[in-house]
């Protein structure tokens, strides 16, 4: 404990929160957000969405069960810092490998502890997600202040290409149906997820030609999830119009907003996003309730959309947000949050089946 | 989905008194599922024997039956109120077998009653061991190998498949009564005779031995929809082998990955739609190897429980108010969540803290039971604590505990302990394991050496570590600490983020805990408050519900408005329990009704007083100097009540009221007046009223000269204890001796207190308010049993049924004369002995006692919240309390004894109390009201049969006239040699039976084959007891009631010539007040 190393989250608005180093040492700037899930961290540290952010874990005891080489979501830490209350020092699980902070370290991602995250998390309800800066180096608080100021933040800016694959390649190649994956930083989740219902999958680097696409005569296409501003991809967006109507299409979360957008949409950004396992999401047509996985900053206008096409699917019973949309002609659906889970509950993970039924129901109309 | 409209009233069956397994818990979600339904517009029906619940309050429900819960009864009051639906899961395991019993006889089909929340197949599917292990079979998850047997034939055949150590489960009973671990083949046999006699269906479960693996348990929700939700994780800090409720437990659950969560999710889900629990709460269990992570089923509760109390504290979800609201058709999402308001109650809760419970243990009664835990049940209450981290809430748990603890202190010092000693307690679980693993590691023990020998999780380990490294730390540095500087004041701050207490901190450092306290505000070291807010913050909360921890934000909101603060009783104990939350919450409700901002100050999570609908503020906190005074700092109440919570928070008031807490009712030195021996003495001196001969003594030598100068026997106890802690009577110098050693241990800034002991006298309580001026009793109740037995171990009559009108107004005269001399402003309870004509003053308490919640019921005057608004400035006429309020039904109190958790006790009643909870019996007459007590009490008086009576020589008189009734009634009566001869000379036929010490067993085979109803047993003194208690105990493991006092035989019989006479009637508890 002498040799902790004294480490600042300093906040756009002024306001600093101090800690300890217990991750890479350095200074990253990034929008700061808060996660609710108490478990999971390793697939949150995975997640291409968070490209951007700087992460605050709202459950105050991280890293007790340790990372181990399966839990990932992708093949690298995404996010720009990592800020808990107490990191384990030591791992217990049968399936851990190393540290989390061991795992930072390596991964060269800042980690604070002994922050007061509730403090933190109820200032960014209150005052909205907001640019950061996370740091090692021990600077005047006003510095820092002013760094998080001229950082660039999220809105407008073009995260997706940091995160994307650079070339096609097949996550798998066994299964009776094609799907492209368009890669906006997509969860290895959901990759997973189609696998397992017998499908081909392909995975395309986000903006990858709309022709291109169909050359590859896919059965569906999943338009993935992917961190940062909807509107700051418009060159997908353009593609994604293309593809509308001529294969099956599934969005999810980013994926959701760039369909959304190509529809004829608009998004905007919320106050401070939705990040964690526990949001309640109604399915109009069954009325039941599914405890679902989000990790959005952005969402969909339910007012920008043409109700002649579009017919809303699923709302947010906490502030009725939209969670989803269908196409009432085309083969398009499309949801806000993560029905692959990962982490959070399996609540949502019937949908992965709608797309198959929406694929099956395709192709027998089309024959 | 809108509410049912075929239903309109409903019955709720409660689970009756406080037993070890059943507590307060159900009152907690009794109340408020009443509430809720009421809220509904629904009529509810309530049964519940135990008269000092909140739930049996008359304005919970519109019909309440303080009536013994048996099938019979209920079917009357269903009889009578017909009722549309039956809701039995709040009730614990006796509301559910209650209901499976009334589907059973066909009672509910008879009465046209439906079942709602649970059915009928869905409670038996999840309670018997073959129906559910081939649901969880159907739905493909693992369970522990395992066999039913429903003799011992079939046992031994199930046994030779899984191989020793096995689990020995009987089904349908409670916390595993009867249940064990054997090892051995002798340990087997043993267990599974006891399982099959106490499963209500004669049927076990022999299970392979998943010992040691990591144990967890999830409360769920499920809506008529299907939607289902997942309320808390608890993981256990012990491993399987410990029964959850001795368990210490964490929420929420802390080494699991989130695939093996949600692993454990998707099971759960699966679960409880297979088992088809069609709306409510249910508790699941599981176990996970630590080495591969196979998961296995352990079992579910269809039912809300202990867990799901827990769960809805540590969360801030209120389970047993929503499931009552599901089971009338609303849907999760249809209800608002209390606390953010905004959003629906379909979700599931994020926290962001950890909470920690600790089992309270009463080892301490029970001198010839050991404290070794295992899979039945053992403790009697739990205090819950909420910190920032592990750390922080397992040492303010500890502190909570209220066992003289401090923290996670050092009352034992490593050193002076043996390896064999550190090994014995690290590896058989027991009561005080937390404290020897904090040992073994300053002794130097590596932490995978305790992994090894506990069984416990290293991530729970090495933050008992990391606790002694800094306290290893803290005493190297004393003097920086004590400088507050630089330094010296990061160790103080990390020292209380850790959860240390001030006083753990003083003795650390050689200091005292005022000390430290204001040496850490000076240097701005202060708690925080934080929300339990049920959403880590996501939203805003607006129920103010609060823990303390030492972070940088503080989220109080201090209004300004007038305001009480209630300091409630912490864990139960025997001695003080349920009684006391009751007197807790009247006080907030009279006091919120009043106009006051009422806080609740409690670290209790089973009571209605830390329901955060229960006061206006609830800080969940431990009831320590130290932490009210934080919360004191904070709000600045202007007053403070330590009158209601029992013994704790009166033990807090003069270090309270020095540091500035305003006290209000009857002063400190009031109280202190009454406890204090000598003054007392000089007050009855004042008065001229009598006492027995008595005197205190700070040494053996002037304990011995007092007792020569009264005159042997004398009863002895410590000053300052509650519930007869260490209170005996002794007859010799010896005794007395033997006496003063264990003494000291219990109370030693207090001197042991002397007593003339009154034989044969009756004793009396009196329950009154005062309010300086005036003094109205508020019930006069005589003790069935003889003075010398405690009074929360006795039966106790209100009105008197045996003293004269001369002797009560006597006592009435003795109560106005010293609520007047001690000045009480509130409640006092007197305790007399009447010897003769002679009316003694035994003990006066000048505060809430044990009987205040039955009193208020048998006579419908809430003394309690009268007493509240009396301490708040009101007089007694302001409120319109004049007069003592006379009834003209009886009512009768019977306590309820944990002797069959504790194998090898004996059960003779003394001064040192033992009883867990209490029931109420209510009719027209002393016999019936009685009759029912027992009932109530699960002694149920037989109506035929032969009765087994052996008695001391100095009760052979007393026994002719309760014999001849007997027989008279048409009993038969078996005797021992010297009962029988007094029997037969008085021309009283009976059988006779010969001495157990002579090795004629006759009797104990009788009272196995089940051929003796009654027993009725009166020990001699302190010799003569070894022949009996065989058969005492015998008694006991079979449930035939067994009386031990001659007062106790004359009561019963008068009970039972009632009933013999006519079957009783039910009557509800608001027609009896009308």
């Amino acid at each position: 404990m002498n040799k902790a190393v004294k480490a600042k989250i300093a906040l756009e608005d002024g306001k600093i929160f101090s800690g300890v180093s217990f991750g890479a040492d350095g200074e990253r700037c990034g929008e700061v957000v808060f996660n609710t899930s108490m478990s999971g961290y390793q697939e949150v540290l995975t997640d291409p969405s968070y490209k951007g952010q700087i992460v605050t874990m709202t459950y105050p005891l991280i890293g007790n069960y340790g990372v181990n080489s399966d839990d990932v979501e992708s093949n690298k830490l995404h996010l720009e810092g990592f800020v808990v209350r107490e990191c384990s020092r030591i791992t217990s699980n049968w399936r851990s490998q190393k540290s989390l902070s061991q795992y930072l370290k390596e991964n060269n991602i800042i980690g604070i502890e002994g922050v007061d995250t509730r403090a933190l998390a109820r200032h960014i309800r209150l005052k909205g997600a907001m640019k950061a800066v996370i740091s090692t180096q021990c600077r005047d608080d006003k510095t820092l202040v002013e760094k998080a100021r001229n950082s660039q933040g999220l809105v407008g800016k073009d995260l997706v290409k940091h995160v994307s694959c650079q070339q096609p390649y097949y996550w798998s190649k066994k299964g009776s149906r094609k799907i492209v994956v368009i890669d906006c930083g997509v969860k290895l989740n959901i990759l997973r997820k189609l696998a397992e219902m017998d499908c081909r999958v392909l995975v395309v680097p986000a903006g990858f030609g709309a022709e291109d696409i169909l050359k590859e005569n896919p059965d569906g296409i999943l338009l993935s999830n992917g961190p940062g501003d909807p509107q700051a991809v418009p060159y997908i967006v353009v593609e994604v119009k293309k593809l509308l109507g001529k294969v099956p299409i599934f969005g999810i979360c980013f994926g959701h907003q760039m369909l959304a957008l190509a529809l004829g949409g608009k998004t905007y950004k919320l106050r401070f996003g939705h990040h964690g396992g526990n949001q309640p999401v109604k399915d109009l047509k069954t009325t039941r309730v599914a405890i679902t996985v989000q990790n959005h900053g952005f969402c969909v206008d339910i007012d920008s959309l043409s109700k002649k096409d579009i017919e809303i699917t699923h709302l947010n019973l906490n502030d009725n947000t939209l969670e989803g949309i269908r196409h009432k002609v085309k083969p398009i659906f499309s949801l806000q949050f993560h029905p692959e889970a990962g982490p959070g509950p399996h609540d949502a993970e019937y949908l992965f089946g709608e797309f198959i039924n929406l694929i099956e129901n395709f192709k027998k109309v089309k024959t | 989905m809108p509410k049912r409209t075929d239903i309109k009233k409903i019955l709720i069956i409660g689970s009756g008194p406080i037993i070890i397994s059943q507590a307060c818990e159900f009152d907690y979600s009794g109340t408020q599922a009443c509430k809720a339904l009421r809220e509904e517009g629904f009529s509810v029906i309530l049964i519940n024997s135990n008269p000092a619940t909140i739930m049996t309050d008359p304005e919970i429900a519109d019909a309440t039956y303080i009536e013994p819960i048996t099938p019979d009864v209920v079917e009357k009051i269903i009889e009578k109120e017909r009722p549309d639906a039956l809701l039995p899961t709040l009730g614990g395991q006796t509301g559910l077998n209650i209901a499976m019993q009334l589907v059973e006889r066909g009672t509910l089909d008879k009465y046209n009653v439906k079942m709602i929340g649970a059915n009928y197949e869905t409670i038996k599917k999840a309670e018997d061991r073959k129906d559910f292990k081939e649901a969880m079979l159907k739905i493909g998850l693992d369970l522990p190998r395992s066999g039913l047997a429903f003799n011992i034939d079939e046992a031994r055949a199930v046994l030779k498949d899984i191989g020793l150590p096995v689990i020995i489960r009987p089904s349908f009973t409670l916390g595993g009564t009867g249940g064990g671990i054997a090892k051995t083949k002798r340990e087997f046999e043993n267990l599974i005779n006891t399982g099959l006699k106490n499963s209500m269906i004669s049927e076990i479960l022999i299970e392979e031995s998943i010992i040691g693996w990591k144990e967890y348990e999830l409360e769920l929700m499920r809506d008529k929809k299907d939607n289902v939700v997942i309320v808390c994780s608890i993981e256990n800090f012990d491993p399987m082998g410990v029964h959850t409720g001795d368990s210490i437990t964490v929420a929420p659950a802390q080494t699991l990955t989130d695939k093996e969560y949600q692993k454990m999710r998707d099971a759960s889900l699966a679960i409880i739609r297979e088992i088809g629990v069609e709306t409510g709460g249910s508790n699941i269990q599981f176990a996970v190897n630590p080495k591969t992570g196979r998961m296995v089923v352990i079992e579910m509760n269809p039912r809300v429980s202990r867990s799901s109390a827990l769960a809805s504290k540590a969360t801030g979800f209120p389970i047993a108010k929503f499931a009552a609201k599901l089971a009338v058709g609303l849907t999760l999402d249809e209800i608002r969540n209390d606390i953010t308001k905004e959003t629906p109650a379909s979700f599931e809760p994020m926290i962001d803290y950890c909470v920690v419970k600790i089992p309270r243990f009463t080892f301490e009664k029970f001198p010839e039971a050991k404290d070794i835990l295992g899979i039945s049940m053992k403790s009697v209450g739990e205090t819950m604590a909420i910190g920032r981290t592990f750390k922080e809430a397992l040492q303010k748990g500890l502190r909570g505990l209220e066992i003289g603890h401090t923290g996670l202190d050092n009352k034992l010092d490593y050193s002076k302990i043996s390896d064999a000693k550190i090994k014995l307690r690290l590896r058989e679980p027991n009561a005080s394991r937390i404290f020897y693993i904090k040992y073994a590691l300053q002794k130097g023990y590596p932490a995978s050496k305790i992994v090894e020998l506990t069984g416990i999780d290293p991530w729970f380990i090495d933050n008992i570590m990391q606790i002694v490294e800094l306290e290893g730390k803290i005493k190297n540095e004393k003097l920086k600490i004590k400088s507050g500087k630089d330094e010296g004041r990061d160790l103080l701050k990390r020292a209380k983020q850790y959860g240390f207490s001030d006083k753990q901190l003083a003795e650390l450092v050689d200091s005292d805990e005022i000390s430290i306290r204001n040496l850490r505000k000076e240097n701005g070291i202060v708690a925080t408050f934080k929300l339990v807010d049920t959403c880590a913050a996501e939203f805003e909360a607006y129920t103010p519900y609060y823990y303390s921890t030492y972070e940088v934000e503080d989220e109080v909101r201090v209004s300004q408005k007038k305001k009480i603060m209630i300091l409630g009783g912490g864990p139960n104990r025997i001695g003080q329990g349920i009684e006391f939350d009751y007197c807790c919450c009247h006080a907030s409700f009279a006091l919120k009704a009043a106009g006051w901002e009422t806080i609740m100050v409690n670290s209790n999570p089973e009571t209605v007083s830390t329901d955060y609908d229960t006061s206006d503020k609830l800080y969940f906190e431990p009831l320590t100097l130290e932490d009210v005074m934080n919360i004191i700092d904070k709000e600045k109440p202007d007053g403070v009540i330590v009158q209601f919570g029992g013994q704790t928070p009166l033990n807090l008031a003069k270090k309270l009221q020095d540091l500035g807490a305003p006290i209000i009712g009857t002063s400190v030195e009031s109280i202190e007046r009454a406890e204090n021996r000598d003054e007392f003495a000089g007050v009855i001196r004042k008065l001229a009223i009598n006492q027995p001969p008595n005197g205190s003594a700070n040494s053996k030598e002037e304990a011995i000269a007092i007792a020569k100068t009264i005159g042997y026997p004398v009863l002895v106890r410590p000053s300052y204890v509650l519930g007869g802690r260490a209170m005996r009577i002794v007859y010799d110098d010896r005794a007395l001796n033997e006496f003063m050693k264990e003494a000291k241990d219990v109370s030693s800034e207090h001197p042991v207190l002397i007593d003339k002991f009154l034989e044969d006298a009756i004793e009396v309580d009196v329950d009154a308010i005062s309010d300086g001026e005036k003094t109205i009793i508020g019930g006069i109740m005589e003790h069935v049993e003889e003075a010398g037995v405690h009074s929360g171990d006795s039966a106790c009559v209100l009105p008197p049924h045996t003293l004269g009108d001369d002797i009560i107004d006597k006592i009435r005269e003795y109560t106005f004369v010293l609520a007047k001399e001690l000045e009480v402003k509130g409640l006092m309870n007197i305790q007399f002995a009447i010897k003769g004509d002679i009316v003694y003053v035994l003990e006066v308490n000048p505060r809430a006692s044990r009987t205040v919640p039955f009193v208020s019921k048998a006579t419908g005057v809430a003394l309690a919240k009268i007493a509240a608004c009396v301490m708040a400035g009101k007089t007694l006429d302001e409120l319109g309390f004049t007069q003592e309020k006379i009834i003209e039904h009886v009512a009768v109190k019977e306590s309820v004894l944990p002797f069959s958790r504790f194998s090898g006790v004996d059960i003779i009643l003394g001064p040192e109390m033992k009883s867990t909870g209490e029931v109420m019996g209510i009719d027209t007459s002393f016999g019936r009201a009685f009759y029912k007590s027992q009932l109530a009490a699960g002694q149920g008086l037989p109506k035929e049969g032969t009765i087994f009576i052996s008695i001391k020589g100095d009760d052979k008189r007393n026994i002719i006239f309760v014999a001849k009734k007997l027989r008279d009634l048409g009993f038969k009566i078996i005797a021992t040699k010297g009962t029988y001869k007094a029997l037969r000379s008085n021309n009283i036929s009976a059988e006779v039976v010969g001495k157990i010490s002579e090795g004629d067993i006759k009797i104990l085979d009788l009272i196995k084959a089940g051929e003796i109803k009654l027993i009725i047993n009166t020990p001699s003194g302190k010799r003569g007891q070894s022949d009996m208690k065989p058969i005492r105990s015998m008694a006991v493991m079979h449930g035939i009631p067994c009386i031990t006092t001659m007062q106790g035989a004359q009561a019963v019989v008068n009970g039972m010539e009632s009933a013999v006479k006519k079957d009783f009637e039910v009557k509800a508890i608001q027609e009896y007040l009308k």
